[in-house]
């Protein structure tokens, strides 16, 4: 079926209106019914935060700010804007300024206000938990070439074992 | 592994048993928090070794949490591509846990713990998405069911937080607090007096957001959108449940309005054409999926506006979910082309309605 108002492309919306009383159906296009102000999809742009940011950072910061990668997941601000995701926790300090500047323009206000935390500490986590933990941190310090934490980290597991 | 939802009370769909308040134009309320668990990179970007251990340390973690009675572990990664659907389908697993699609493929390590109207979800994009899932408008009771679960947890698995950012999630645009409130709405008044552009409008300015049936990227179909907050950092839970509450209040009061307009300006020709849809999925032999979210819109509407009688919410509520693919691929025993489907599900709707027939007028 074409579109009643512009006769051009496939009708995908049933329009029901109701004037004086009468009742008038219209088969529309996407378009012609955004038109009316009918919205039919929900359009969605792939990595919109990832676009979003480089606008921000030509605006406001020197590139070299955002040199480097996370020292924890090696993850690069060219990740972060092919993807809209970052890569761990750590990400959030290593690339600050920007994030501030993109948390506050997404968000309106750059600060928590919500309920706060506290980690649990060592021993509520369970030891296991721990030591998964700090494995993983030192296989990615060792891989980050970090020898000093990873020093640091090999001899808490040995404390822990 | 099997999947088994016959653990859950009604299947994990009491949700839409249309108890909760304003159950005639809301169907159901949802929270969810995004949470990490600090020490590993975050889902997309952990090694399957990683994700692993994440699942371990919150399985253990969660057995001993009494906030969650009841409740079972389902490994996602361990099920076949038509449970994964069936679970994506009743709201218990997001699109991208269920790994449905080629940008989403399945990760290792995805499971859901589920348990009457509250599930946690492991190695979603981030670590953990919790959700809560009540029936009608209650946003209240939802957040505070899913509140004790977070204490509970994270008294017990580390989550990644920062003073100033608060929760960290992969996506920024969920940090701070990681809630996304929403409220699943069926608005055909306002859709059949064109007011919905401009409250749509409305939510946008107020920084809610709408979206439909599933979620981010998905379609409106029948009328149902899904109201929520856009913003999660720079205020707290409070002051954004009180805020969705008082437009969601809102929106709901020009949708009644707008009702009472149709049936004073226009009462004849709606209750003809309501009638008709109810007739269609009575009768018709092949029905889309959007045909029948149309029609069941339309035959929701008739029974908000008590134009027809005997016939209730909660099974117009449970069409929506068991007509859809999966779950009619599931009822058949066997997977179905679309044209089967089509068939399948007309079946479906007409004996559902013919049970209870005899009361409706």
């Amino acid at each position: 079926m074409v579109c009643d108002n512009c006769h051009e492309r496939d009708a995908v919306v049933n329009l029901t209106t109701i004037e004086n009383n009468a009742v008038r159906q219209l088969h529309l296009c996407e378009q012609c019914a955004a038109e009316r102000g009918v919205e039919t999809t929900v359009a969605t742009p792939k990595h919109p935060l990832g676009e979003f940011l480089q606008a921000v950072q030509q605006q406001t910061m020197p590139a070299s700010l955002d040199a480097g990668k996370c020292p924890f997941c090696g993850l690069t601000m060219k990740d972060f804007r092919d993807t809209g995701r970052l890569g761990c926790a750590r990400c959030y300090t290593t690339f600050e300024p920007s994030m501030r500047e993109l948390l506050r323009r997404v968000h309106g206000g750059p600060r928590h206000i919500g309920r706060t935390y506290r980690a649990p500490r060592e021993e509520a986590v369970g030891t296991a938990g721990v030591l998964g933990e700090l494995r993983d941190k030192l296989r990615r310090a060792v891989e980050q070439e970090q020898f000093e934490t990873a020093a640091e980290l090999r001899d808490r597991i040995r404390v822990l074992e | 592994m099997t999947l088994d939802l016959s653990l859950l009370p009604d299947g994990g769909v009491r949700w839409l048993d249309a108890s909760g308040q304003h159950s005639d134009v809301v169907l159901s309320t949802r929270v969810r928090l995004a949470r990490n668990v600090d020490g590993y990179a975050f889902s997309g970007r952990a090694r399957d070794g990683e994700r692993l251990r994440v699942l371990a340390q919150v399985r253990e973690a969660l057995k001993a949490i009494p906030a969650m009675p009841d409740s079972f572990m389902v490994r996602v990664d361990e099920l076949p591509a038509a449970d994964r659907a069936m679970l994506f389908e009743r709201h218990l697993v997001s699109r991208e846990l269920a790994g449905l699609e080629s940008q989403h493929p399945l990760r290792s390590g995805a499971a859901v713990y589920l348990s009457d109207g509250l599930s946690v979800m492991i190695n979603e994009e981030d670590h953990l998405r919790m959700q809560s899932l009540q029936s009608g408008f209650e946003l209240r009771a939802a957040y505070a069911a899913l509140d004790r679960v977070d204490r509970e947890l994270g008294a017990r698995v580390p989550f990644s937080y920062h003073p100033e950012f608060g929760f960290l999630t992969a996506c920024p645009t969920n940090v701070g607090t990681g809630m996304r409130a929403s409220v699943l709405i069926h608005l055909p008044g306002l859709v059949l007096t064109k007011e919905i552009g401009r409250v749509l409008a409305g939510l946008q300015q107020m920084g809610l957001t709408y979206r439909g049936l599933y979620g981010e990227g998905s379609e409106v179909v029948g009328n149902f959108f899904q109201i929520s907050n856009q913003t999660t950092l720079g205020r707290s839970e409070e002051d954004l449940l009180d805020q969705l509450i008082r437009v969601v209040g809102h929106v709901i009061e020009r949708e009644e309005e707008a009702r009472r307009v149709l049936l004073r300006d226009a009462g004849y020709i709606i209750e003809d054409k309501l009638w008709r849809s109810y007739g269609t999925l009575r009768y018709a032999r092949s029905l889309t999926f959007d045909e029948a979210m149309n029609y069941l819109s339309g035959v929701r509407l008739a029974v908000g506006l008590k134009l027809i009688r005997g016939l209730s919410v909660y099974t117009l509520n449970k069409l929506l979910i068991f007509s859809q693919a999966a779950h009619l691929s599931a009822a058949e025993g066997r997977s179905l082309s679309e044209s089967e489907t089509n068939l399948a599900r007309a079946r479906y709707v007409r004996k559902a309605l013919d049970n209870e027939a005899g009361a409706v007028g």
